[in-house]
């Protein structure tokens, strides 16, 4: 491995990135987002004022809408990833373009490594900047600041990581359009399997719970968007959930009432490490 | 001297498909070598082989005296691919300067490698377009700029004027002199082979993924000949052992008079005579067989049934 050949795949990557606008699209479509979340929540928050309703339900309702807000920038943001990165080294395998890069001293394992650094860098710096900009706007119009905004950003990067890195390993072998349907699916697969087994674990339905539990391992992106929710949750509704003791509250897919355990995130980094050393051994034995 | 290329029984099987059988094959440092066959015969396989972008199924070879496929070779080999594409999101220069990274090129010689590619593929002037703006032809010139970055020692062509006019395709064949003057080996392969006839010192011929024929051009065209558009001429004239039986074996082909072999300075002896003969003689074609003739001989001496489709007509390649 050569370093050096890494950053020039990886910072090509970046340039295709900003030179075919992708982008500025998607920073333009986020700053019209958030400006859209501002205004929305300063009005949701001048009526309940004006209602007389207590500043401490206010704050609770905004910290739910954060969430609520959270979870559609990680969806579109998954989306993004994978659609970024399905046809990252499957479209230079469509059009020939790998041929002539190939025929260099350039190491197949190097190309897909150069590829997924450069897109890993934007789709974190992209979820970075759109997520603090969420986040700050939303404290700026309601007073609410969530108790840990850099571990949910945080997150949100990693499960975009989580995505791309599929979606590039697939495309590695398969045509992009099939590498990135199939991430979508499992991308939703795993959110089904995080809602159906907190319900399993809500209902004491050992066996599905089991499953499910499977499917996350396997996916760990479900596990991932648990610590964004984690991170924007305010200490007071934690409290007031365990405190009651409503086990059914697990169920609902935008609360969180623990930090994703450290073995969880380690094993998501192996996760990582592991699908991007598949989709290496499997673009070195392509026939080009 | 260590050849620049050399392969041993190199075989690729797809599925059911042999797009190369044995391919046996030598090319020397500094020659232009052409390597003919007709679509499908398997001549793009052999290259993508000869650089690692496909395994071999079976035997072996080396590039520059390492064996093919391996890095360090690939550093001082220079490739146009037949599916010539680059990232259309960048300018000629951009594209130039990417290989040029990628070949290892020294970071201060570039500027200059740079400019002269450009020069020389007549590129200098839209060196900073984006190369999703060029025509095919332009991208084909942009490819070989790529191809003949630092001098390798190793040039591979595949099709290098598939999509050039007459007046690319007079540039290229100056591009590759300059390059053989430079010291490079040239691998072209092609079909167009009158391009191949001008340009390469010895030439292989693969059919059906196997090396039909090869050596010096001059010695695969065989000996020089004439060939005269005659009319009235007596029957007796080409009799075995009529009056030009003397300079050599005579025929009729087509409404022409055949001698082959025949030296070019007994040409117009030979027509001195004919027209002795009270024939009318129109046209002297002093001819030996073209690159062509040769070409079509071969592919449908080997070809599964010999049909009239021409080289095309043999199908994609031979199933065993």
């Amino acid at each position: 491995m050569t370093p050096r050949l890494v950053l020039i795949i990886a910072g090509l990557t970046v340039r295709e990135l900003t030179r075919r606008r992708v982008l500025w699209v998607l920073l333009g479509l986020s700053l019209a987002s958030v400006a859209f979340v501002g205004w929305g929540v300063e009005r949701l928050v001048s009526l309940a004022r004006a209602e007389g309703v207590a500043e401490l339900q206010v704050r609770i309702g905004v910290s739910q809408v954060l969430i609520l807000i959270a979870f559609m920038f990680s969806f579109v943001l998954a989306m993004s990833a994978a659609f970024l990165a399905a046809p990252a080294i499957a479209s230079d395998v469509e059009t020939g373009t790998v041929h002539a890069m190939l025929a260099r001293p350039l190491r197949r394992s190097e190309l897909v490594l150069g590829r997924w650094l450069g897109l890993s860098a934007v789709v974190a710096g992209y979820a970075a900047v759109s997520g603090s900009l969420a986040i700050g706007i939303v404290r700026l119009v309601s007073g609410h600041a969530p108790p840990e905004p850099q571990v949910a950003v945080a997150f949100l990067a990693f499960q975009a990581i989580a995505i791309l890195t599929l979606a590039l390993a697939l495309g590695s072998r398969l045509p992009s359009m099939a590498a990135g349907a199939i991430t979508v699916v499992v991308f939703g697969l795993g959110w089904f399997a995080g809602v159906l087994g907190n319900l399993a674990v809500a209902f004491d339905a050992a066996p599905l719970a089991a499953a499910t539990d499977v499917v996350r391992v396997i996916v760990p992106t479900d596990g991932l968007w648990r610590g964004v929710v984690f991170g924007l949750e305010p200490p007071l509704v934690l409290l007031l959930t365990t405190a009651r003791g409503a086990a059914a509250l697990e169920a609902n897919p935008f609360f969180a009432s623990a930090p994703p355990p450290a073995a969880f995130v380690a094993w998501s980094v192996a996760w990582v490490a592991l699908v991007l050393l598949a989709g290496m051994a499997a673009f070195r034995r392509r026939e080009l | 001297m260590t050849p620049a290329i050399e392969t041993h029984a190199l075989r690729k099987v797809y599925g059911p498909t042999v797009a190369l059988d044995a391919l046996d094959l030598r090319v020397e440092p500094g020659e232009v070598f052409g390597f003919l066959g007709p679509n499908g015969a398997g001549k793009t396989t052999a290259v993508k082989l000869l650089l690692g972008l496909t395994r071999p199924t079976a035997g072996e070879g080396t590039v520059l005296g390492r064996p093919i496929g391996d890095r360090e070779a690939r550093g001082r080999v220079g490739y146009l691919p037949e599916l010539f594409r680059y990232q259309a999101w960048l300018t000629a220069h951009e594209v130039l300067r990417l290989h040029a990274a990628l070949a290892g090129l020294a970071p201060g010689a570039r500027p200059a490698e740079i400019e002269r590619v450009l020069a020389l593929a007549g590129l200098a002037d839209r060196a900073d377009e984006r190369t999703g703006g060029f025509s095919k032809g332009m991208q084909q010139r942009l490819g070989l700029a790529a191809a003949l970055l630092g001098d390798p020692a190793l040039v591979i062509l595949d099709e290098p004027t598939s999509a050039l006019d007459p007046v690319g395709r007079g540039d290229v064949r100056a591009i590759i002199r300059e390059a053989r003057e430079r010291g490079s080996a040239v691998l072209l392969n092609s079909h167009l082979l009158g391009e191949v006839e001008r340009l390469c010192d010895r030439v292989a011929v693969v059919h059906h993924g196997r090396v039909v024929a090869s050596g010096a051009l001059g010695d695969l065209l065989g000996e020089p000949a004439v060939r005269l558009r005659v009319t009235d001429l007596p029957a007796a004239a080409t009799a075995e052992d009529g009056p030009l039986a003397a300079f050599g074996p005579v025929a009729l082909e087509d409404g022409w008079l055949a001698v082959r072999p025949l030296d070019a300075d007994r040409i117009p002896d030979v027509v001195a005579t004919v027209v002795g003969l009270g024939a009318r003689v129109h046209a002297v074609d002093p001819a030996r067989r073209s690159l062509e003739d040769v070409f079509l001989d071969l592919v449908r001496a080997g070809g599964p049934q010999p049909d009239e489709d021409g080289p095309g007509g043999h199908g994609e390649s031979r199933a065993r």
